[in-house]
């Protein structure tokens, strides 16, 4: 499940998160971006690196995910 | 537009326009195709150059300098300042212009340009990059072609797509956020100033860069190591709302800049790499238009050889070619930035002290070194061997 968020509104469409991205997760196109969830590991790196913080780890979504998997 | 050329360039950047300038002037066929409405825009950049830099390349012309610089300032975090008589002059671009004008030259030598052309796969054909795949306007479509040149600048995706690994660590990722202001009173025109310490760019620094008319390209990278516990954005805004308060905003841009050392790997079967695309940003500067250039050059002119004489594997001869040029100093760059990154903020201001001392005449770019290097010996070798040994 996809953890982290973008606010597509805020984007500037720099390409800093895909640098980072060790699984070419993110698509950027000229004024357009999109995670694919098959393939992000959630390992927050982008997150880290986005300059105008637009991804967000969702700390929220990640404790339910974990405590939906003990049970 | 053909389906079919020699070379096709992903990305209309300096070093992809660079590159397939080089590739035309040989007489071989070569497509840029670039993702954006226009070639130069939108400018993610500091814009500093230095003359000698650009002279490679193109006659300068003021139609896209915005100042011409002679000295830098370097302020420590106690808030001395360091002045530094450059030894060469250095410009501020309009690269907006500068970009456009590049474009132009490809053109004129002969390469075709394709906007909103945005490359999302690449054909191969027997193990070998044989074309790409991209949407124009709306439109998939398909270009073969013997060499495919990705010139994508930090995202570097096509040389993923073809089995290298081109993502950058993050903490060796700068994440950068500029503004663009207008009616500075108090800035020299003809001077470079960078900020360092903790309180305004840890692991990085803050420029204020010139652009003539009293307004200045305000920008700062942080690594993506701390990035993680604050944005690159937050700490712009206050050293803006610190320094310049009432400074009228005319753009702001987001970006990244892989300060770090060459891939190792910049060629595939069929596939060559340039510019931030493959690494070739001086990691200690951050600086990448030249030296994106410079890998340009080399990819175009090697490119081209190897379609005239018919002979694919000669692209592999880039990268010998890049390392001796440039890429064997980025790696003496890239440990001395480790060095700096790790400096206090009293082994700054103690520098910048000890500096100081320096007569005006005296003081250059290798004299400043050699003061950091009696406050920090490990740095030595590498220092040594950039600025006394020069290679
Ligand atoms: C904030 C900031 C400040 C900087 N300051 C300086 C400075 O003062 N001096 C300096 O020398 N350097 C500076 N740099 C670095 C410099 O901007 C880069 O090194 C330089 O732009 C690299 O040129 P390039 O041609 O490799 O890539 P780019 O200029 O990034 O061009 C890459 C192009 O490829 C296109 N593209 C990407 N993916 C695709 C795709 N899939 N399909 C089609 N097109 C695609 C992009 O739209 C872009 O136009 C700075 C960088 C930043 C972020
Ligand atoms: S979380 Fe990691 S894998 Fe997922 S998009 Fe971000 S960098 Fe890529
Ligand atoms: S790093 Fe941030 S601003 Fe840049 S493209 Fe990614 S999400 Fe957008």
């Amino acid at each position: 499940m996809l953890l982290i968020e973008i606010t597509p509104d805020k984007c500037d469409f720099c390409g800093c998160c895909v640098g980072v991205c060790p699984e070419d997760a993110i698509e950027l196109k000229e004024a357009e971006i999109t995670i694919d969830e098959k393939l992000c590991t959630n390992c927050a790196k982008c997150v880290w690196s986005c300059p105008i913080e637009v991804l967000q780890f969702n700390k929220e979504k990640a404790a339910e995910v974990k405590n939906a998997n003990r049970v | 537009m053909r389906t079919e050329y020699d070379v096709v360039v992903v990305g209309a950047g300096p070093a992809g326009t660079t590159t397939a300038r080089f590739i035309a002037g040989q007489g071989v066929s070569v497509l840029v195709l670039e993702k954006d409405r226009d070639v130069g825009y939108p400018v993610r950049c500091g814009e500093a150059v230095s003359r000698a830099g650009v002279e490679e390349f193109i006659t300068p012309d003021d139609k896209w300098i915005s100042a011409k610089i002679n000295k830098f300032s370097m302020i420590a975090p106690n808030g001395e300042e360091v002045i530094l008589p450059l030894e060469e002059e250095g410009f501020i671009l309009e690269r907006k212009i500068f970009d456009y004008v590049l474009g132009q030259k490809a053109v004129e030598a002969g390469a075709e340009i394709l906007t909103r052309a945005y490359v999302h796969g690449l054909i191969f054909d027997g193990g070998k990059v044989a074309g790409v795949k991209f949407t124009h306007i709306g439109e998939e479509k398909e270009i073969h072609s013997k060499i495919v040149i990705g010139a994508d600048g930090v995202e570097s995706r096509v040389g993923r797509w073809a089995g290298l690994k081109t993502y950058v660590d993050f903490r060796e990722m700068e994440s950068a956020v500029q503004v663009t202001v207008g009616g500075l009173n108090d800035i020299r025109q003809d001077t470079c100033y960078f900020y360092f310490g903790q309180e305004y760019a840890p692991e990085g620094y803050l420029w204020v860069f010139p652009k003539g008319n009293n307004s200045a390209n305000i920008g700062l990278g942080v690594s993506g190591n701390i990035g993680k516990k604050r944005s690159a954005l937050s700490f712009l805004n206050y050293f803006l709302e610190k320094n310049y308060p009432n400074a009228g905003i005319l753009t702001q841009v987001a970006g990244g800049v892989p300060c770090t050392i060459t891939l190792e790997k910049i060629t595939a079967p069929g596939l060559m790499l340039v510019g931030d695309a493959a690494r070739q940003v001086n990691p200690l500067s951050g600086g990448g238009i030249i030296s994106g250039m410079i890998g340009g050059k080399i990819a175009g002119k090697i490119a081209a050889r190897a379609v005239k004489e018919n002979k694919p594997e000669l692209i592999s001869l880039y990268e010998k070619e890049w390392d001796e040029r440039l890429g064997r100093r980025h790696r003496n760059f890239d440990r001395i930035k480790d060095g700096i990154y790790n400096f206090s903020d009293e082994k700054f201001n103690s520098i910048a002290r000890a500096f100081n001392k320096v007569p005006m005449e005296k003081r250059t770019l290798g004299n400043l070194f050699k003061t950091a290097l009696i406050h920090n010996p490990s740095l030595l070798v590498d220092v040594a061997k950039v600025f006394v040994i020069k290679n």
